[in-house]
């Protein structure tokens, strides 16, 4: 059944009530401590002197002045490093300092530990390194002809399509029907998006303790406890044991705390000097202390039938994942996987490449590939619109995808995807009729900066839809553990290293843990890795899914205990894996088994912008979004997912951009890299579409990532339908519009 | 150096370094990690304090330049076990996901407020245009102001 | 580093020209972040804020004082909003509200950005720096002051104390461009006011403040000349062409607004 939802009073707290956040108290009295806020005595300040070249052979590396100034405890380099020297998500090509040369500008390239931060910069700029420049790849079309940045070929041997070109992490071909069947009418386009970074608020933090007997505790704001652990311990020489990974506060992620930072550099100055050490990044080194988004040049032809019916989509999708791979492999896959949009394709060619430059190194960000095969494709259904005649709401109604059919992979759609539902919600949103002049500068295009009072605004109104999978696809193991005790005073205790990244997750443990156990009195435990297993990535719109079938599914097996042993302590762990998905065939991308993701969740959005027209600016005055979301667990929870989704994807859409040149980059601060204050974001309202998912515990899907996939498209229609210019890269630049 | 300040209406003292912002003082040396340290270049209002009563960023102002001066964090809005209206609102609006930004939100909605009861959509949001979030997209920000403005 | 705060501005002038290698702090807006970042390590800090006679601003027979200690947040929301309207529109650009709190005037000199946001009202204005040292004081035409990209005339032992000016009672305006509606370095911003005859000048479209003026009567060719006037570049924040591109338009708007 779908329906929507209003929010409903506040209750206590079970699934589908709304219920406050839980740690919401304590972050609005600043008392919730973040990464960055610990402090313990004797506590050492970690410094890390990073590379300011995008590629160059490091000749020497002399630390002997370093290590003498004041206040200094330690200055490490890879001579340091006990065990193994590189670490990765996908492969482990990236040094935990730079051995002789390096791949990006940021790199790390050696650390120091010292009683005050000030002394560690002091001693960090005594450190000479003697770098020879080379040449750096910075163009992603001529990556695969310019000498190898990773000789030995990281990506071969996982399965994956092997591409004798020099400087491709992944290549994939999707082949899907006829893929020359041609059409009545056929559009074509060149997208182009630019790197965004993640920008969450709390850079990149943690403290790294010893634990005197040769192991070392880690708190840290990450996504992914047991995966950090997992990469830590070999860099550092021990076993997974000596290595225990504790959740600190986590001030935003995103995907930009998938990968490592702070983790084995704290970790070694810690050993080093037996003393507590604490990084904290800057917001200058916090965008080169992670992955962004993958730019990407996405070229598209768009095949139909004179009445509108998509008949062959044929994409080749270029990214550039910079200089180390990161997740490039799943990125890669997945704008493949969704590039041609929730519509029914027959026949379908779609190549996707991600490859090695020495640009910034990208990898997770939320939307994971599919925001920019939205903004191409999207654009493409415009397109085909108009030059069909036909309203493009109509048009896209006319495609959309419903359960039973089957996605350019092969795989037959089984699951709830309510498509057409979530376009036909969208699109009844009324937007509110345009404002009279004159008004306050803060509600024309410009904003304070006061430079319309009305002169050269025109309105828009765009509209997209989006969708992308629910959890981790492909064949990966994807799990989550959960640890119930009863005790005996009645209550209950939930063990669970869902790493609470903002999005809520620890709302979602409490709800279901209530709901299952019948009781009000449950906590959850601070998340490590020492006391249980792992539960995933909080990414891929998986965590609360994940997080709620393995809490259910533990404290059904405490409450059968409890039973089977009345009157005594329970303490039961459990793990519960989704449906399992199978690999892509490396050859024709189409699925090995029945299914290859686990399940999909789209967005529709429908965007009211004013442009000036002559200075190409903009306002964006109303958004509408539909969103099918399986069951909100907490719908106003759900909301904010929607409306800071949507933020990021605006953002994308007008202003965000990491800029290089030679590959280095020009912008690293909040002065440069711009994300939308509260006079750029418009009201959104939103509809939640709830038709639960079969295959998951309470219905529920993933909420994070379809506002962010599809409002970058929608902003952007919103432009095009103001200015009638084609915008066909992302950020839009003034110059874009007006010159 | 040794600095004398009253934070939250109680004298302290820190010995800092002199190139110290009074961001890293409250934070690292007087035991008020509540302001945050987002970008540290006034940019995104996350560290926002009252210093002698007006709405700063505390990581551009120098801990000296504070020295003998009245701060009031986030951690002075609180009284006793209660929360401050403009705390609470933003717990039952949902106005909180990461909470990165909140304290200084807090701050800046409470420093509005205390200017106007019931501000204008267009003045709340010029009024907190100066603190970034990067999770909510303001929505529930904007609806956590109006309710505390509307309870006062 | 060591920090020196004065309580009166002969003790502020005194320190300046024994230590003239100390920088002055007043609003830290622009001195914090350099001193965060890395960017620099002076050997002292000259502590402005606690000098009252830097502070506010006065009257003088028609002409008024501006204390370099005025922050941006006293002009846009105080009584000089009437008096000097293109300055309060470009004070309510500055940054947050919390820059503005904080940020002066006599800062956004001393900085000389050629993005400094009170600088083309100013010179509209006919605005002078008054400049002091204990060798005595002196008045600076503001073009003359600020020499090029954050250089400027000051001596080693000089602060900036005051910006004077009569106000021309002009109508004027002030345009700032940039790619989000909130908190944004120029990309270009422009001042202009139509009393006698028009004025132009802008930001972020020349390593100095450039006046632009014209007759009345020639309003028509008036946007060509101040975009001709500029000597924009490219950089991460605009490209020169549509920097110049938008000067065209800002002028044109502008000289609807003021000669209305």
């Amino acid at each position: 059944m779908t329906q929507t939802s209003a929010p409903g009073k506040l209750k206590v707290g079970k699934v589908g009530e709304l219920v406050p956040r839980v740690d919401a108290p304590t972050k609005v009295k600043g008392e919730f401590a973040y990464a960055s806020d610990l402090i313990v005595p004797g506590m050492l300040w970690g410094h890390t002197l990073r590379s300011p070249h995008a590629h160059a052979r490091i000749r020497s590396l002399d630390i002997s002045e370093a290590v003498s100034m004041p206040g200094v405890h330690a200055v490490l380099t890879h001579d340091d490093v006990p065990g193994k020297k590189t670490y990765g998500l996908e492969f482990p090509d990236q040094p935990v300092l730079a051995i002789d040369r390096v791949l990006y500008y940021g790199e790390a390239v050696a650390l120091v530990a010292a009683e005050h931060p000030e002394q560690a910069r002091r001693a960090a700029e005594r450190i000479r390194v003697a770098y020879e420049p080379l040449e750096p790849v910075t163009d992603m079309e001529r990556a695969t002809e310019q000498p190898p940045l990773h000789a030995e070929g990281p990506a071969r041997g996982h399965g994956y399509f092997d591409d004798p070109r020099p400087n491709v992490v992944r290549h994939m071909v999707i082949r899907h029907g006829d893929v020359e069947a041609v059409g009545d009418v056929s559009v074509s386009g060149v997208y182009e998006v630019g790197i965004q970074d993640q920008a969450f608020l709390g850079p990149e933090s943690g403290l790294a303790v010893p634990d005197g007997e040769g192991g070392v505790d880690i708190y840290v704001a990450t996504q992914w406890l047991h995966v950090d652990r997992a990469q830590v311990a070999p860099c550092l020489g021990l076993p997974l044991s000596a290595v225990r990974v504790h959740l600190a506060g986590v001030g935003g992620a995103f995907g930009g705390r998938e990968d490592l930072s702070m983790q084995v550099h704290g970790a070694l100055l810690a050993l080093h000097t037996n003393r507590p050490v604490k990084i904290v990044y800057n917001r200058e080194e916090s965008f080169m202390g992670h992955v962004h988004r993958h730019p990407a040049r996405i070229w598209c032809e768009h095949r139909a039938t004179r009445e509108g019916k998509l008949v062959n989509v044929r994409m080749r999708i270029l990214l550039d994942g910079g200089a180390y791979a990161s997740s490039s492999t799943a990125v890669a896959s997945n704008a493949a996987s969704f590039a041609a949009g929730p519509y029914e394709v027959p026949n379908a060619l779609i190549e996707s490449t991600a490859v090695y430059s020495n640009n910034p190194p990208c990898g997770a960000m939320r939307g994971f590939g599919a925001v920019q095969t939205c903004f191409a494709s999207e654009a493409q259904m415009d397109k085909l619109a108009d030059a069909l005649g036909i309203d493009p709401i109509e048009l896209r109604l006319l495609n959309a995808l419903q359960p039973g059919d089957v996605l350019p992979t092969g795989q037959t759609i089984g699951g709830s995807l309510p498509i057409a539902e979530t376009i036909r919600a969208a699109a009844a949103l009324e937007p509110p009729p345009a404002e009279e002049l004159p008004r306050d500068p803060v509600r024309l295009p410009g904003g304070t900066g006061n430079t319309t009072h009305g002169e050269g605004v025109r309105r828009g109104v765009g509209f997209a839809v989006g969708f992308k999978n629910i959890a981790y696809s492909e064949g990966f193991d994807d799990y989550c553990a959960a640890r119930v005790r009863l005790l005996a005073d009645g209550s209950a205790e939930i063990h669970c290293a869902a790493a609470e990244v903002g999005q809520g997750v620890t709302g979602v443990i409490l709800q279901v843990a209530r709901t299952e156990l019948g009781i009000d009195d449950v906590r959850l435990a601070p998340g490590q890795t020492a006391t249980v297993e792992s539960a995933g990535s909080a990414s891929a719109s998986r965590m609360t899914w994940m997080a709620a079938g393995a809490v259910r599914d533990a404290c059904r097996a405490a409450l059968e205990e409890q039973q089977r042993r009345p009157g005594e302590e329970i303490d039961v762990e459990r793990i519960y894996r989704h449906p399992r998905t199978t690999p892509l065939d490396p050859q024709t991308g189409q699925v090995t088994g029945e299914r290859a993701h686990v399940a999909f969740a789209a967005c529709a959005m429908k965007v009211v912008a004013e442009v000036d027209v002559d200075l190409g600016l903009t306002r964006i005055v109303w958004i509408g979004a539909a969103q099918d979301v399986g069951r909100a667990v907490n719908p106003q929870q759900v909301e904010g997912q929607i409306e800071g989704g949507t933020a990021q994807g605006l953002g994308l859409a007008l202003m965000e951009e990491i800029q290089t040149r030679d590959g280095l980059i020009t912008n690293a601060s909040f002065t440069d890299y711009l994300i939308p204050t509260a006079l750029d974001m418009p009201p959104v309202e939103s509809v939640l579409i709830e038709e639960p998912e079969p295959s998951a515990p309470y219905g529920v899907k993933g909420v994070g990532e379809p506002p962010t996939v599809v409002s970058t498209a929608a902003v952007v229609g919103a432009l095009r339908a103001a200015t009638g210019r084609e915008l066909t890269r992302v950020p839009v630049r003034p110059d874009d519009i007006c010159l | 150096m040794r600095i004398v300040l009253r934070v939250n209406g109680e004298e302290h003292e820190a010995d800092c370094w002199e190139g110290e912002s009074l961001l890293f003082a409250l934070r690292e040396k007087l035991g008020f990690p509540g302001s945050k340290n987002a970008c540290e270049q006034g940019e995104c209002g996350s560290c926002s304090v009252l210093l002698d009563g007006t709405l700063v960023c505390a990581c551009l102002v120098l801990a000296a330049q504070a020295d003998g001066h009245d701060v009031t964090t986030v951690e002075g809005f609180a009284r006793g076990g209660e929360l401050h209206p403009v705390q609470q609102a933003f717990v039952d609006a949902g106005a909180v996901q990461c909470g990165f930004c909140t304290p200084g939100l807090v701050v800046a909605a409470a420093d509005l407020l205390q200017r106007s009861t019931s501000p204008s959509d267009d003045e709340i949001r010029e009024a907190l245009s100066g603190n970034l979030c990067r999770c909510t997209g303001y929505a529930k920000i904007f609806d956590a102001v109006r309710l505390a403005g509307g309870r006062a | 580093m060591e920090i020196l705060t004065p309580r009166t501005l002969d003790e502020a002038l005194r320190i300046k020209s024994e230590r003239p290698g100390a920088w002055p702090i007043q609003g830290g807006t622009d001195v914090m972040v350099a001193l965060n970042f890395d960017r620099n390590r002076p050997e002292a800090m000259l502590n402005l804020n606690e000098v009252a006679a830097l502070r506010g601003w006065s009257r003088d027979n028609g002409a008024l004082r501006l204390g370099s200690g005025l922050t941006y947040a006293e002009i846009e929301h105080g009584e000089l909003r009437d008096v000097l309207p293109a300055l309060a529109e470009a004070s309510r650009t500055v940054g947050s509200p919390q820059i503005r709190n904080r940020g002066t005037i006599g800062g956004n000199l001393g900085t000389s950005s050629p993005a400094g946001d009170a600088l083309p009202p100013l010179l509209v204005e006919d605005a002078e720096v008054e400049c002091a040292s204990v060798r005595g004081t002196r008045r600076l035409p503001l073009g003359e002051f600020v020499t090029g990209v954050k250089r400027n005339a000051l001596e080693p032992d000089e602060l900036i104390t005051a910006v004077w000016l009569t106000p021309s009672e002009a109508p004027q305006t002030f345009m700032k461009v940039g790619p989000r509606n909130a908190m944004v370095i120029a990309v270009v911003s422009l001042a202009v006011s139509a009393g006698e005859e028009l004025r132009a000048s802008f930001g972020s479209a020349s390593p100095r403040p450039v006046l632009v003026t014209a007759p009345r009567e020639e309003a028509d060719a008036f946007p060509a000349r101040v975009a001709a006037a500029a000597a924009p570049i490219d950089d991460v924040r605009g490209s020169e062409a549509y920097r110049r591109h938008a000067l065209r338009v800002l002028t044109h708007r502008a000289l609807e607004r003021v000669l209305a």
